[in-house]
């Protein structure tokens, strides 16, 4: 499991003018700033096209930014060697908006992915996974591999993928776009429990309803600008 | 982490490389066993008649086929050749063949002993020298000439000397055909190995993004490449030990040894059944360093 953050940290992200756009087009990301402490818990909100997935993608350092200085856990991304990124990036759980998981494994076997790449025991593996995925209602499919599972089933396993190793920050991508408001609920309260425990926490959604019973602050997000966040739609 | 462990991340069994890859491995291993048996072989063939060969010479000297008293003159002919080389100095020993032996010798070339004895055979005196004295072939024909007329000195290192240049020149071959078959292994591999990156190239990215270091999905590659070297490396040592076997038996049911014997000593089969470990561990090196490298251009 990843070790908590040291208390000397002021911030689990901090973005200082970064710009992020794909090849020859304009920027999809212009001059975000933005600073997540420690145990902190946002939404990510923002019309399609605004630029969530992007903002996400190069929280998880799935992408580099085209300028600015992104820094994570106190480590400026852009000057660290290659090599000690995979570390960063043990410390962060990310749930894909198309799941990312892989169809050739077991919901157990996706979910354990994350503690074997960091080298946890078999045993301790046996004796966590099951019980997460158990949580999030998957005790019956537990052998069962991706391409059987239905919508709302994958993404629960991407969420336990994401959550298992007990990440210092999460990152979720639309997490409850497949699932019915109830387990929609108990998924959030599952991201809130993370929360408590000192995980940062950034979910990206369209639910006004969630957010609006979740007390949380908003990173809205407006043709790729940071924007404070509109009032919530009556009704 | 054993490069064998059984739990791997990557599917295995989906792909083409995974058919292919062993296929070509194996070819490649047939052709290293019979490059490098081959190699071994005549690496051995050329020492033994090189040892064999060296300080012996033979001289030729024709016999008397006709007249009173052939026979006779024929044997004192041969005994004027001995007394010469009896005198020249480096010649430890000279001992004329019997007629039955040169027949003998002559058979496997021209078939029927009976036919053989109807010719007029030369009479042949072997002589062993002294390898570390210099003898002047050239003052011994001349000598041996001038008493028996038509008498000449076969020096074996004329033609040794061109036949072991011609087995030189094979072993060589043999060699670049090894360094060849293990440049195509790894170009064969690294090509593979970029296919099979492009296919599982989603397995890569997840476990990329949630923190495996580049030499762990190397070494799944590494594995995965490992296990398809050794599968079609073992395919490939069993077909080259049954064309080995084959061609031994061939050569061996050929009567009189036209073709030199071919057996290996069981340090060049130690050599030959190691191949399918080097096939395999080129490969894993190859596509462990072809991840590697495709990982680093990876963000």
């Amino acid at each position: 499991m990843s070790a908590r953050l040291p208390p000397s940290f002021d911030h689990v992200m901090r973005f200082e003018s970064v710009g992020l756009r794909y090849g020859q087009r304009p920027e999809v990301l212009e001059d975000i700033r933005l600073d997540l402490k420690p145990g902190s818990f946002h939404f990510l909100t923002g019309a399609s096209g605004a630029g969530k997935s992007s903002l996400l993608r190069l929280m998880y350092l799935g992408q580099r930014p085209t300028r600015g200085l992104i820094t994570l856990f106190g480590q400026d991304v852009a000057t660290l060697p290659r090599s000690k990124l995979p570390a960063l990036r043990r410390r962060i759980g990310v749930v894909f908006q198309d799941f990312h998981l892989l169809d050739h494994m077991s919901a157990v076997d996706n979910v354990a992915l994350p503690l074997r790449v960091a080298g946890v025991s078999e045993s301790e593996i046996k004796k966590h996974v099951p019980e997460l995925l158990s949580w999030v209602g998957l005790a019956d499919h537990l052998n069962a591999k991706p391409p059987v599972l239905s919508g709302g089933q994958k993404q629960r396993v991407a969420i336990a993928r994401a959550v298992i190793a007990r990440p210092d920050l999460l990152l979720a991508d639309e997490p409850t776009g497949n699932v019915d408001d109830t387990l929609a609920t108990r998924l959030l309260y599952l991201f809130e429990e993370l929360n408590k425990l000192g995980t940062t926490v950034v979910i990206a959604t369209h639910n006004e309803g969630l957010i609006k019973s979740f007390a949380h602050s908003r990173l809205h997000l407006e043709r790729g600008r940071l924007v404070d966040p509109p009032p919530f739609k009556e009704g | 982490m054993s490069l064998v462990r059984r739990r791997t991340d990557l599917p295995t069994t989906s792909d083409a490389t995974s058919r292919f890859v062993p296929l070509l491995i194996a070819l490649m291993v047939f052709l290293a066993v019979m490059a490098l048996s081959g190699l071994m072989v005549l690496h051995g063939l050329a020492g033994r008649w090189e040892r064999d060969i060296r300080g012996t010479l033979t001289v030729q000297v024709p016999a008397v086929i006709s007249g009173p008293e052939a026979e006779a003159r024929s044997h004192a002919k041969v005994e004027a050749a001995l007394n010469i080389l009896s005198d020249t100095r480096g010649v430890l020993h000279a001992e004329p063949l019997g007629r039955d032996r040169i027949i003998s010798l002559l058979e496997p070339w021209l078939g029927s002993a009976d036919l053989i004895a109807e010719l007029p055979l030369p009479r042949l005196i072997d002589v062993t020298t002294d390898p570390h004295i210099a003898i002047d072939i050239k003052a011994l024909a001349a000598r041996l000439e001038a008493v028996q007329p038509g008498a000449t000195v076969e020096d074996h290192r004329i033609w040794l000397g061109r036949l072991l240049r011609l087995t030189r020149s094979v072993e060589m071959l043999a060699v670049l055909v090894l360094g060849l078959v293990g440049v195509i292994t790894s170009a064969t591999v690294i090509f593979a190995t970029r296919t099979g990156m492009a296919i599982h190239h989603q397995v890569i990215e997840v476990l990329h993004l949630i923190g495996a270091q580049d030499d762990y999905i190397a070494r799944q590659f590494a594995r995965r490449t490992f296990l398809m070297g050794l599968k079609g490396g073992v395919i490939g040592l069993g077909l080259g030990i049954g064309a080995i076997f084959s061609f031994g038996f061939m050569a061996r049911s050929l009567e009189g040894g036209v073709l030199p014997e071919f057996w290996l000593t069981p340090a060049h089969w130690l050599a030959v059944v190691s191949l399918p470990l080097a096939a395999a561990w080129i490969a894993t090196l190859t596509a462990r360093i072809a991840v590697l490298r495709a990982l680093a251009r990876m963000t």
